[in-house]
């Protein structure tokens, strides 16, 4: 597909050259005790995610994130209450440090309300891409100042969570194609099906076929993308998770009772629709992709691959200018390459060094 | 579960007492002003993310670890030995020999494997230290090595196609430095190869070969080798002591540095135990005995405790360091001459447009030279031109007038010559006259008309001039005769 991307994994492969032979040892002499002092050092500097809801308005976007981490982030807005819908796109950030059994997260949520709202939504994608763009700008001038900082605050946006409205049509509407081929090149996405309690199971099998169809089509590699399993382990895992992409789930942050459990839910005349109930929907398997198996691979991916290629691109990009290379080369290494004619959407990035007129479009 | 959100919800409601203040959220974040507002939340159930640091140890299982250690000491300290003892295997046999000119490094990697722990690990050693008569240079040939490390990872790094994961770390970790036990004090070139080292590397010192020394001595040994190094300003590693879990053993250990080792792999039987130790007539030396030596404790603390903290000591500390001082070595700051900041692809354009305009100005001044320098050889061969010019016409001239001259010399000559026949003719008519009759007229009309035919003979107008200028009868006798 993209041919700046690196085909190997983001974690290395267990070497094998005949210049390490390997040794046998006699005894235990405690090597292994490295992986207790890693947590201690993980614990005691904490954890940094970040995360974006993109989808249209009143898609429950805001409750899947307070479902999510099970706390109010935001205050749902009800429709027709509250605030009107903005004009134009508007990137919204809130960070927040929870905190479970020693474990400290600081968890940033980007909300995109207006996403999609407009009559023309032409480049409504625009602004989020310059968001992530600059979270990696952010980060790569910190990267390269003389005196850094011992640990660079990671504000990139390690998944971005698109939201489909639950038509149950054939396919993916354009603006969903559009923004999914765009995006899926900078960032992990993981599209879900929102407000799915609309959808009957079956409804919802054949929707996820089709789309899955669609994005396949279309060449849209969503999260977990094939080219990134490592090993055969994780081949099989990330093709059960590949199975089911899209998730078909609903949100709620209000409790009722239902068989003396007090479990989150949405009371309708017909009934409660359990949220943590994998027969009413999958809520539970996006929670544990996103949060309990998947979280330290999201970040991986994000730093290893995209940020790299946003790096490459960034640095390659100085080449086109006449004014010449962008880069220190301290050793004679190979030329870097020009920059290679990508896929539109990077035409259209955010950069400051130029004195061209980019899109400017926030 | 519900004791645990009992337990969250009162440290929170402590956190929310100090926040009451704060304002609702929903913060503008406008690109360039993100404002950061991390309030702790509480959570009203169990997300999950406490698997957050076995995901990240499950990660680094698969990357493997690696860990570089170079050991400093002279030859037959027993480095090789101690590096066998700990990591409790035979990587190499042969020994190496006193008699290098130079002080080199010689690196060899292993794998090891403990339990699902990969380890590459870096053993670096340096042959011949000490051993040359001159040892002015031995201490170099480290620091250029660790130095080369350093290079390595920041040429990897400053790529733009990079891959960081794939890398292997070759940076040296930690630095063993083997003293000898004199049980006096440091050497000189122990001293000098230890400041040369600290701002690069972590250092531990040990005593080498501790067996030789009694517990006294070693005591005093111990406090001399501190207070020598510090009141050198020697930077040696210190355990680290900041987290909770560890600090108290770590700040123990500090006060047993620099630890007094015992390295063998030879097994003993003591009791009914095979143990590593050392066998000699007075006793057994056992290797994990603590009172005997400390080598437990250095296992123990490289190890087992502190191995990531020495990795991440030479990334954070030692290496960015390195990289800054090769940085500004090269001309780039962080802040420009108006401390505004400046970046380093603005400082290496603005570099790069200078070494441009210098380039363009030499190029310029060269082809200058070289139209200068045309244009004098030009000169030079216009003039030489004219010069022969000039000579030429000289010459010409000269040759001119000498022509002139010879011709007036020879006219001269002739005239002279005309002259000198005429009065031979007359002279010799006389004497004709005086001797003959007149009868002999014809004969004398034969003279003259040969003579006068001579003379026409000669030619030119100097004769007839010579005629005109002549007697009168020379002049009548021809015009009768003919």
């Amino acid at each position: 597909m993209d041919p700046l991307r690196q085909p190997p994994s983001p974690c290395s492969s267990r070497p094998s050259s005949p210049r390490t032979p390997s040794c046998e040892m006699l005894g235990y002499v405690g090597i292994e005790a490295v992986l207790d002092q890693l947590k201690i050092k993980a614990m005691k500097m904490g954890f940094e995610f970040n995360i974006m809801v993109v989808g249209q308005s009143g898609l429950g976007k805001s409750t899947m994130v307070n479902t999510l981490f099970k706390s109010k982030m935001w205050k749902s807005t009800l429709p027709g209450l509250g605030v009107p819908t903005p004009k134009t796109l508007q990137l919204q950030s809130v960070t927040h440090v929870i905190e479970e059994k020693g474990v400290k997260l600081k968890l940033t949520v980007t909300d995109t309300p207006g996403f999609g709202d407009q009559i023309n939504n032409d480049k409504c994608w625009d602004p989020i891409l310059g968001y992530i763009n600059e979270q990696y700008e952010r980060y790569l001038q910190e990267e390269i100042l003389i005196t850094r900082q011992r640990h660079i605050p990671d504000t990139r946006v390690h998944c971005c969570v698109y939201f489909v409205p639950p038509t149950g049509h054939c396919s993916l509407r354009p603006l969903d194609i559009e923004f999914l081929q765009r995006l899926c090149q900078t960032v992990n996405v993981v599209p879900v099906i929102a407000r799915a309690d609309s959808l009957t199971i079956e409804e919802r099998e054949a929707f996820r076929r089709r789309i899955q169809h669609n994005l396949r089509t279309h060449c849209i590699e969503v999260y977990p993308q094939k080219c990134f399993d490592e090993d055969i382990n994780d081949r099989i895992l990330n093709s059960k998770i590949r199975e089911r992409i899209p998730f078909a789930v609903v949100g709620a942050d209000r409790e009722h009772l239902v068989n003396g459990r007090c479990v989150l839910g949405r009371k309708t005349k017909w009934g409660i629709i359990e949220v943590e109930n994998m027969a009413h929907c999958e809520f539970p398997l996006l929670r544990d992709l996103l949060i309990r198996t998947h979280l330290q691979d999201l970040k991986d991916i994000t730093h290893n691959v995209h940020y790299e290629n946003y790096r490459v691109f960034r640095l390659n990009k100085s080449h086109v200018l006449p004014r010449g290379p962008g880069w220190v080369n301290l050793a004679p290494g190979p030329a870097p390459s020009p920059a290679s004619p990508q896929a539109t959407p990077r035409t259209m990035k955010v950069c400051r060094w130029t004195q061209d007129n980019s899109d400017d479009e926030y | 579960m519900a004791s645990e959100v009992a337990r969250h919800l009162l440290f929170q409601s402590h956190m929310a007492a100090k926040t009451a203040g704060m304002p609702s959220q929903l913060p503008d974040s406008e690109q360039n002003q993100k404002k950061d507002n991390t309030r702790s939340l509480t959570m009203s159930g169990h997300v999950g993310f406490e698997s957050l640091p076995d995901q990240l140890v499950n990660r680094s299982i698969q990357q493997g670890f690696c860990f570089n250690i170079l050991c400093v000491g002279e030859t037959g300290i027993g480095k090789s030995t101690l590096i066998d003892t700990l990591f409790n295997t035979n990587f190499e046999d042969h020994e190496s020999s006193h008699f290098y000119p130079h002080v080199r490094l010689k690196a060899q990697t292993y794998e090891l494997q403990e339990s699902n722990v990969h380890l590459k690990l870096t053993i670096v050693n340096t042959v011949g230290f000490g051993d040359q008569i001159n040892k002015e240079e031995s201490y170099q040939p480290i620091v250029d090595y660790i130095d080369a490390q350093f290079e390595a990872y920041l040429q990897e790094e400053l790529k733009i196609k990079r891959s960081l994961f794939n890398y292997h770390d070759s940076r040296i970790h930690v630095c063993l430095y083997f003293i000898s036990p004199t049980g006096h004090s440091l050497k000189t070139l122990d001293l000098l190869t230890m400041k040369s080292l600290d701002s690069k590397v972590n250092i531990i010192p040990v005593i080498a070969k501790a067996d030789a020394i009694s517990k006294t001595e070693l005591q005093k040994f111990k406090i001399k080798l501190m207070s020598e190094l510090v009141s050198n300003g020697v930077q040696i590693y210190q355990f680290p002591t900041d987290d909770e879990t560890i600090a108290k053993i770590n700040a123990s250990m500090n006060g047993h540095l620099p630890f007094a080792v015992v390295g063998s792999m030879d097994e003993v039987k003591v009791g009914n135990k095979m143990v590593k130790a050392r066998q000699y007539p007075w006793g057994i030396v056992q290797v994990e005995n603590e009172n005997h030596c400390d080598f437990v404790k250095l296992r123990e603390m490289l190890l087992c405790t502190n191995m990531e903290d020495l990795r991440d000591q030479t990334h954070t500390r030692h290496y960015e360091l390195y990289r800054r001082c090769k940085l500004e070595e090269l001309g780039f700051t962080d802040v420009g001459p108006e401390h505004e900041p400046l970046s380093l692809q603005e400082t290496y354009e603005a570099k790069r447009h200078e070494f441009y305009g210098e380039r363009q100005r030499k190029e310029e001044e060269m082809k200058q030279t070289f139209v200068q320098r045309v244009k004098e050889k030009e000169a030079m061969l216009k003039e030489a031109e004219r010069e022969l010019q000039a000579k030429f016409e000289h010459l010409k001239r000269v040759h001119q007038e000498e022509r002139i001259k010879l011709e007036e010399k020879r006219r001269l000559l002739e005239e002279e010559i005309i002259a000198f026949s005429k009065k031979k003719a007359t002279s010799e008519i006389h004497q004709n006259q005086s001797f003959m009759v007149p009868g002999s007229s014809l004969r004398k009309d034969k003279d003259r008309k040969k003579l006068s035919n001579a003379q026409v003979l000669e030619g030119g107008s100097g004769v007839g001039e010579a005629l005109r200028a002549g007697s009168l009868s020379s002049r009548a006798r021809p015009v009768l005769q003919r």
